[in-house]
């Protein structure tokens, strides 16, 4: 395998985009999780599909458009979708969580128009729909290596903005701090994280990768910057680890890297058990002296 | 002596019903005042308006001399909001963290923590008596101590004049003393204006220097020379003697539609 990376040009396309996915979803996903906004990755991973699914078509039935990357329309589906729901949590201000489910069907609703007009399902949707070792491209590697650069870019400067936006909304605003375009600019980044993962997760799984990891070091970490570090960290074992398992025993990626997350999430849920355990234990101990 | 507020003529509704009518309210610069009222009588509306968080409909708000809609040393002002105490306590944040949060408008954008800031962290959780605990995360607080740091992030921005929304509401009662003598010693020993939104009109009664009774309108239930018999008499038995009501309701009670 170690081999295969240098030997093969897609292998080191895939283990290149999965170090860098790794890295962004778990990174936004914590100031998802802890916002409350978990579903919003579900809705724009939806959406995402229909820009696919359009792009698909539009590629098989434009001479023209032959070959267009449909990483681009995926992107500028999910960029949509998500000024959508800023639109819909400003019209249903007392039922803004309203707004994801209606994304949320109106993408796959698209989706699935796109794909009966296509002619139905092919291998090449099968690989945006649960990842794929195979399909990432060099291209598809440059765009999402610029989207890295931009996204953590963009983390470190409004970082101290994006903190306290995430842990009290209303209290940034009372401090005159410019939330809403802040958080415009985060929901976007968002859409972009979302198309860009898709090549490796999957569509159907990106947002599991956005909130399973941040789930795990949640249970963990002692404050914002350490739960941030760990949930790079599983995010990242998870990526790298499911891309070896998926290689070895010819899977589709975004399963073998959900389960893996998920068995540290339940690792995470043990552990912190133990540790609580041991707690009262060594304080019963200490008093019975 | 300035007034750090001055409220003239304020009047607000939500929709059709008339939340606040006719307000004036002037507080004075250093002092701590308190204002008490029913539920939903309007007193958090009232400190929105103040906090530019909401816009009268009739009337001027003046801070720092200033009318709002031209002010703009917001640092100046820090607020602790009724709702500070049901955050989500799941949040994975040190007490250090949330308090250097306080610091984000004052930084500015794209201007990173700095060693200096830690030292003005600590010193903002000392002042609230909480400095052991910068390292716990917020969640592991009881709901006092929380309110607690909710201020110290408030003064970190070194404000003049710090908004407290019923801040008690999550306190447990034997540590409410101890929480309003906290807040005597920021008002006594850093100068700070206080005002204060609370239900504890007989804990706070030492502390205050003046009190303003809220519904609706801002009001003393009559004349002014009644008010100051009620002031002599009654307000100097519920409150202590050196407390004095302030609010000057020019209409005496006279409905305005
Ligand atoms: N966002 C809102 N929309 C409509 N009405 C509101 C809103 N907030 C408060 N009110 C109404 O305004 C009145 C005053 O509320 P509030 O200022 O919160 O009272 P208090 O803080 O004194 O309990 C109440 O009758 C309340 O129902
Ligand atoms: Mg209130």
């Amino acid at each position: 395998m170690i081999q295969g990376i240098f030997h093969y040009e897609f292998l080191q396309n895939a283990f290149l985009t999965g170090i860098l996915i790794g890295i962004l979803a778990p990174l936004l996903g914590v100031f998802i999780v802890v916002r409350r906004l978990s579903l919003i990755a579900d809705a724009l991973s939806h959406v995402t599909l229909a820009g696919i699914a359009a792009s698909l078509l539009l590629e098989r039935n434009v001479a023209a458009l032959a070959g267009l990357n449909p990483l681009y329309l995926g992107m500028v589906f999910s960029v949509g979708g998500s000024l959508f729901i800023e639109k819909l949590r400003g019209v249903y201000k007392h039922y803004q969580e309203l707004a994801i489910p209606i994304i949320l069907s109106s993408g796959i609703g698209l989706g699935v128009i796109f794909i009966s007009l296509a002619n139905g399902f092919n291998t090449d949707l099968f690989s945006y729909l649960f990842g794929s070792v195979s399909a990432v491209s060099r291209t598809d590697l440059l765009v999402i290596f610029i989207i890295s650069i931009l996204v953590i870019t963009v983390i470190i400067l409004l970082y101290k903005e994006l903190f306290l936006l995430s842990f009290d909304e209303e209290h940034a605003k009372a401090s005159g701090i410019a939330a809403k375009s802040i958080h415009f600019i985060f929901i976007v980044m968002v859409a972009l994280v979302i198309a860009a993962s898709m090549r490796i997760v999957g569509i159907l799984l990106v947002s599991s990768l956005m909130t399973l990891p941040v789930a795990a070091s949640i249970r963990l970490a002692k404050g914002f910057k350490q739960t941030i570090f760990l949930s790079v960290l599983f995010g990242e074992i998870s990526v790298l680890g499911g891309l070896f398992t998926a290689y070895y025993l010819d899977l589709a990626p975004g399963g073998t890297i959900v389960m893996l997350a998920v068995l540290i999430l339940v690792i995470a849920i043990f552990y912190k058990k133990l540790i609580i355990k041991k707690h009262v234990l060594s304080e019963v101990e200490s008093s019975e002296r | 002596m300035q007034s750090i507020i001055e409220i003239k003529h304020l009047f607000y509704r939500y929709e059709k019903d008339t939340v606040l009518e006719n307000i004036n309210l002037s507080i004075p610069d250093g002092s701590f005042l308190a204002i008490v009222g029913p539920n939903g009588s309007g007193k958090s509306t009232l400190l929105k308006l103040i906090l530019g968080l909401l816009k009268p409909q009739k009337g001027e708000i003046f801070l720092f001399g200033q009318e709002i809609s031209k002010f703009k040393a917001w640092q100046q002002i820090g607020y602790v909001s009724q709702k500070a105490n049901s955050f989500n306590t799941g949040f994975p944040a040190t007490v250090f963290e949330v308090v250097a949060s306080g610091l984000t408008k004052k930084l500015g954008m794209f201007k990173f923590f700095k060693k200096e800031h830690s030292r003005i962290v600590l010193d903002a959780l000392d002042a609230v008596g909480m400095k052991n605990f910068h390292n716990r995360n917020i969640g592991e607080l009881s709901g006092g101590q929380q309110q607690r740091v909710f201020i110290a992030r408030a003064l970190v921005s070194e404000p003049k004049l710090l908004i407290l929304d019923e801040p008690t509401v999550g306190v447990d009662a034997e540590n409410v003393n101890a929480f309003y003598q906290m807040l005597n010693d920021l008002n006594k020993n850093r100068g700070i204006t206080l005002l204060l939104v609370t239900h504890d009109i007989g804990t706070i009664s030492d502390k205050v220097t003046h009190v303003a009774c809220l519904n609706k309108n801002m009001h003393f239930h009559g004349e002014t020379s009644e008010f100051e018999q009620l002031k002599k008499e009654d307000m100097s038995k519920v409150y202590g003697h050196d407390v004095h009501l302030i609010a000057h309701n020019h209409d005496h009670g006279g409905v305005l539609k």
